[in-house]
């Protein structure tokens, strides 16, 4: 019965986003493909979900996981926006690699 | 119950992230992604987030990375070709995540006060998350719908097939 009611530290939780923030970052520096490039913030942003959802538990308020919502439809509008910046790109270059996409001018 | 939840998809999510790194193929690290959000809804769950579980699970691993494989399936992205990049990326960025790492876990092994989550405990209910949503923060809620409104045409107007301007694509 008590193996059921163990409590996990909030702290394992932070680490987990703390974590999964620094793998979004490494990714972003490391990847060499636009879109994995930008899978990698997608990866970031979830990170920092993860510690807001974890503070609202914390402090028992709501608010930060309305945050958390916001961040979500902010994602939804980034990624639609940047997947069609990727295809621009991508018709104009013909390649997704980074180190070939450096000018700003189509 | 709660601890081996805990574990179970906190390691899931690592191993996903830890896969996204790893893979070549855009389509696999994309599948990766997906593995690692849903894992985080559960999580959510976990943690008596119970509407944003449902959120997460139906706009990122649902909209978002289904946008995604359209992308890479559309451009026929293929195998990632493994270039040094930049230098100086590496030899400062590397560095700095690692001590930007080490900082965060040091900042949060010394929090004090922090509480414990059991399973059952603080579940957050749709009522209460409603509440506020609707009364206190109304505007920045429909601000948001605009903002959607406004990436769907940006997105159209960026991806159209030439603009009829002379600028007309291949």
């Amino acid at each position: 019965m008590s193996f059921l009611h163990q409590e996990v530290p909030l702290s394992w939780y932070l680490l987990l986003s703390a974590a999964l923030f620094s793998l979004g970052v490494v990714g972003f520096i490391l990847k060499r493909n636009l879109i994995t490039v930008f899978m990698s913030i997608e990866l970031m942003l979830n990170g920092v979900n993860l510690s807001f959802v974890t503070f609202a538990h914390q402090w028992h308020e709501v608010k930060g996981q309305i945050f958390v919502f916001f961040v979500m439809m902010v994602a939804a509008a980034e990624a639609a926006v940047g997947l069609a910046i990727i295809i621009a790109v991508f018709r104009a270059r013909a390649t997704l690699a980074v180190d070939r996409i450096d000018l700003m001018k189509l | 119950m709660h601890l081996i939840l805990f574990l179970l998809f906190a390691g899931f999510c690592l191993a996903g992230a830890i896969n996204l790194l790893l893979q070549t193929h855009p389509i696999n690290s994309a599948l990766s992604l997906i593995v690692v959000m849903t894992s985080l809804a559960v999580l959510y769950l976990l943690l008596g987030a119970e509407f944003l579980a449902a959120a997460q699970i139906i706009v990122y691993s649902g909209a978002i990375m289904v946008l995604f494989v359209f992308v890479v399936m559309l451009l026929n992205a293929g195998r990632e070709e493994r270039t040094l990049g930049s230098r100086a990326a590496r030899a400062i960025g590397l560095p700095a995540v690692v001590a930007l790492l080490a900082v965060l876990t040091t900042i949060i092994l010394h929090i004090q006060g922090l509480g414990g989550a059991a399973i059952s405990q603080g579940l957050t209910t749709m009522e209460e998350l409603s509440g506020v949503l609707f009364h206190q923060l109304l505007l920045p809620f429909e601000v948001t719908s605009v903002l959607i409104l406004i990436a769907i045409l940006g997105a159209v107007a960026l991806a159209r097939h030439g603009d009829g301007e002379g600028t007309a694509a291949k």
